[in-house]
């Protein structure tokens, strides 16, 4: 090969690094197309950690972490993955990466790892996880896969730090453990007071906070479900 | 006693979705009809039941600190639970096909029934939830064999409960953006409600 054609098949890659294809697969997953309330997946491990915003946010990031890396790994491996035993080899994947996860929570954040506890292993078994490696990293290349999982587990992240808010705005009266609600009522002085609803705190808080999230979302992009 | 004590709270008070969301995803997917969520609720407590015990087993004898001591002396410094999550897992895995292929070997009217769903438990977020709330709350083998099939029941209350709503609602007139997913939390939600009524009961 001379060094003319070598040079043209290295530069080759035509398409720039974020195509608007490759947008696309990042930004469709946020409203249009959300893994939540659109796809109804990964509901199952992590309503219980959004009672707090704090502990939500490292659940969002660990999910965007293991989706993304779990997406690219698998998209590495797919073409030598027999398909009968697909799914044992996904779940070790995942449960590899979540190990990392749980391990470097240990290590750097002890109480948020105390206070998460089983759930961060539960992130093996979120639907979105083995939704995206059996939907698109099976069959896509692993840039694209990984861009696709990013997207898939904004998606998510965006709704579960949603609830989170009203959450701990309603239940506990703060955000992000700064207490708003005693900071307002001290603005109209000491007989004012903000109720806090015991009920957010509870799981139906969640349930009914995620209904009406999937409402208002349903209603503006028009999705219904039959 | 105290195993029923156990019982009743796996299945009531500690009920796996109203209490910790953990599977949501099929309970959500395969509440449409009373019969299918029968079946799908009939392999949860099967394979809870059977995963739980087994994997107490795993723990207390390969991963825990300590648990290979039963080999050598020498081996008590050692701490695998962090393969805790790789094993469950493979366990959970391993069993669900097992309890496939016996199904289908022996009885192949149940198999045709539950055929789609089994393969699915193995991914379903209650199972492997068992498993580690057994390992963090450290139940001997009776208590975790109780918690495992107590939990699936509860599992398979909550499908079957609201499978029978969801029949009923067909006939009502939803909305158009809560039809779906958004009138489930919401009934969920309300059974919730009624779920937290059996809160502060001690047997």
């Amino acid at each position: 090969m001379s060094a003319e054609t070598l040079e043209k098949a290295l530069v080759k890659p035509a398409e720039p690094l974020l195509s608007k294809r490759r947008k696309k697969l990042i930004t469709d997953p946020l409203i249009d197309d959300n893994p939540v309330t659109v796809q109804v997946l990964g509901i199952c491990s992590s309503l219980a950690v959004t009672t707090q915003m704090q502990p939500t946010l490292v659940m969002a990031i660990s999910v965007i972490f293991v989706v993304a890396l779990s997406n690219f790994v698998i998209s590495l491996m797919r073409n030598t993955i027999p398909s009968r035993v697909r799914i044992i080899v996904q779940l070790a994947v995942v449960a590899t990466l979540v190990t990392i996860v749980s391990e470097i929570l240990k290590a750097f954040a002890y109480d948020m790892y105390k206070e998460l506890s089983v759930f961060i292993g539960l992130i093996i078994t979120n639907c979105i996880v083995m939704g995206r490696l059996e939907a698109f990293a099976m069959g896509n290349k692993p840039y694209d896969s990984m861009l696709d999982g990013l997207g898939s587990a904004l998606g998510y992240s965006w709704i579960i730090l949603t609830v989170a808010f009203f959450r701990e705005l309603w239940g506990s009266g703060s955000v992000f453990g700064i207490p708003v609600f005693d900071y307002i009522s001290g603005l109209f002085g000491d007989d004012f007071n903000l109720a806090k609803n015991g009920l957010m705190v509870t799981p139906v808080g969640a349930f009914i906070i995620l209904g009406l999230i999937v409402w208002v979302q349903r209603t503006k992009t028009g999705y219904v479900e039959h | 006693m105290e195993l029923f004590s156990l019982g009743i709270r796996s299945i009531f008070i500690d009920n796996m979705i109203f209490a910790y969301f953990l599977g949501m995803c099929s309970f959500l997917a395969v509440s449409k009809k009373v019969s299918t969520a029968m079946g799908l609720g009939a392999a949860v407590v099967f394979v809870l039941g059977v995963t739980v015990p087994f994997n107490w087993i795993l723990n207390e004898f390969v991963l825990k600190e300590g648990a290979l001591t039963w080999i050598s002396a020498d081996l008590a410094a050692i701490d695998l639970s962090f393969l805790r999550f790789i094993m469950f897992i493979a366990i959970i895995a391993g069993i669900v096909q097992l309890v496939e292929m016996v199904v289908e070997k022996f009885s192949p009217a149940l198999y045709g029934q539950l055929g789609i769903f089994l393969p699915l438990i193995a991914v379903n977020c209650a199972i492997l939830g068992g498993c580690l709330f057994m390992a963090q709350r450290d139940y001997t083998l009776a208590e975790s064999a109780v918690y495992g099939f107590g939990s699936g029941f509860g599992f398979m209350l909550a499908i079957v409960l609201l499978a029978a709503i969801r029949e009923r609602l067909k006939y009502s007139h939803v909305p158009n953006g809560l039809k779906g997913l958004g009138i489930t939390m919401l009934l969920t939600g309300l059974m919730g409600i009624a779920f937290m009524s059996f809160m502060g009961i001690n047997l």
